[in-house]
């Protein structure tokens, strides 16, 4: 399935300055995996040393914060978008306007 | 440090003597210096203490700066009845904006982003401001950008503070702040820390004690990285620099991981009582690092503030993992 990920400004210094990056991928988790992968530097901003999601980053399928959903295992459909969103909006910050 | 306390106790804050009852705006500012005895116990030598800064009416050190950019603006003329008070904020500042506003009787708009929390957006509008909602995906850039095309729309019309360039949001921690932990240390610190965001508190704070004592040390902490959880704190290197913001003043600047403010949320509520926010623990940890390079045995009184409590944070991921 083909996502787009939407990287925070940031964070677009460690992805060759691009605002998204498409990925082939089945799940959250693998979509962010790719990621980390083709933007190695990217990887310590977003995981802790033992893998798992910083506790700051937000990450949301469409408008969806996946930690309501099935978090790095939720399935993809083709044409989603992953938003990653640091939380100092003031907590559960959703990525779309007008929420 | 029983006398400071005492004082405390003796000295309640004084109120305008004709007034009965006082008004709202005369509870922002002197708030208690609360001593840390528990968690700062592996460093015998240093005493810990922190402005609790969420005992001002619109709970945050913000209260302090936004009066003082309201009342100045009053002074200059800028600000007039009929005025609309125009700003762009998500946090601290739009809440201190709109509830002085309120108690004076002025109108207030805040460009913010859509991301901010339900539960700003309705401590925002239960003070009457009206809200304007700047696409999220566009953050804080997006609400600042919108602010300035409808000022600049009809400067007329608003009164526009831009606490990132206005002097009266430093100055109001060099006339109150600094002075109040002048006294209620009795002049006896040795060190002060503090975040930077607008950079308003250490600017304010550290040109008045190094007025009133040069050997005072001056530490400012950011956040490690351009991409952090640290809400008001900003990463000078990547971000747009206040232009208040003067980095010479600080006789040391250290970095502070959010995991690390995190862990200290944890502790401070569980160990002091204290349920400060991310932001007012990450002052603690970097007070931390500073108590840690002292050389050994030298004895140091450590003052920071924690700027709001946590109760705007409630939500965040970290109270759910360890």
């Amino acid at each position: 399935m083909a996502v787009k990920v939407i990287i925070p400004t940031p964070l677009r210094p460690y992805a060759n300055r691009q605002e998204s990056v498409e990925f082939d991928a089945r799940t959250v988790g693998e979509a962010l995996a790719g990621l980390t992968t083709e933007y190695e530097e990217l990887r310590k901003h977003l995981y802790t040393d033992d893998g798992k999601i910083r506790s700051f980053v937000n990450v949301y399928l469409n408008d969806e914060d996946i930690r309501y959903l099935q978090k790095e295992n939720t399935q993809i459909k083709d044409g989603d978008t992953i938003s990653i969103v640091p939380s100092i909006a003031g907590g559960s910050a959703a990525p779309a306007a007008g929420r | 440090m029983s006398a400071i306390k005492n004082s405390i106790l003796a000295e309640p804050h004084s109120y305008p003597a004709a007034a009965v009852g006082v008004s709202v705006l005369d509870r922002i500012g002197n708030t208690p210096l609360l001593r840390l005895s528990r968690v700062g116990r592996e460093f015998p030598e240093v005493e810990f203490y922190a402005k609790a800064e969420w005992f001002n009416p619109g709970g945050s050190v913000k209260d302090r700066p936004a009066l003082n950019m309201i009342l100045e603006g009053e002074r200059s003329g800028q600000l007039r009845p009929g005025k609309i008070i125009l700003d762009s904020t998500s946090g601290n500042t739009g809440i201190a904006y709109a509830m002085i506003a309120a108690a004076k009787g002025y109108h207030v708009e805040l460009c913010l982003p859509a991301s901010a929390t339900v539960e700003r957006k309705r401590i925002l509008a239960a003070y009457g401001a009206e809200l304007v909602l700047t696409p999220g995906d566009e953050g804080s850039d997006g609400a600042i950008r919108r602010v300035r095309e409808i000022y600049a729309a009809d400067p007329d019309k608003y009164f526009y503070p831009d606490q990132y360039s206005n002097a009266a949001n430093w100055r109001a921690h060099y006339q109150t702040t600094a002075l109040e932990i002048w006294e209620q240390t009795r002049g006896r610190l040795t060190h002060f820390v503090a975040g930077l965001g607008t950079s308003g508190t250490f600017v304010g704070v550290t040109r008045r004690l190094k007025e009133l004592n040069p050997a005072i040390r001056c530490i400012s902490l950011q956040p490690d990285s351009a991409f952090h959880g640290l809400e008001g704190w900003k990463h000078m290197a990547t971000a747009i620099a206040p232009k208040i913001y003067d980095p010479s003043l600080a006789d040391d600047d250290l970095p502070v991981r959010t995991e690390d403010a995190y862990k200290m949320v944890k502790r401070l509520a569980r160990e002091e009582g204290l349920l400060v926010s991310p932001s007012g623990a990450a002052a603690l940890a970097g007070s931390f690092q500073v108590a840690k390079a002292l050389p050994r045995g030298q004895r140091a009184i450590l003052v920071t503030l924690f700027a709001d409590s946590g109760d705007k944070y409630l939500s965040e991921r970290f109270w759910e993992e360890d």
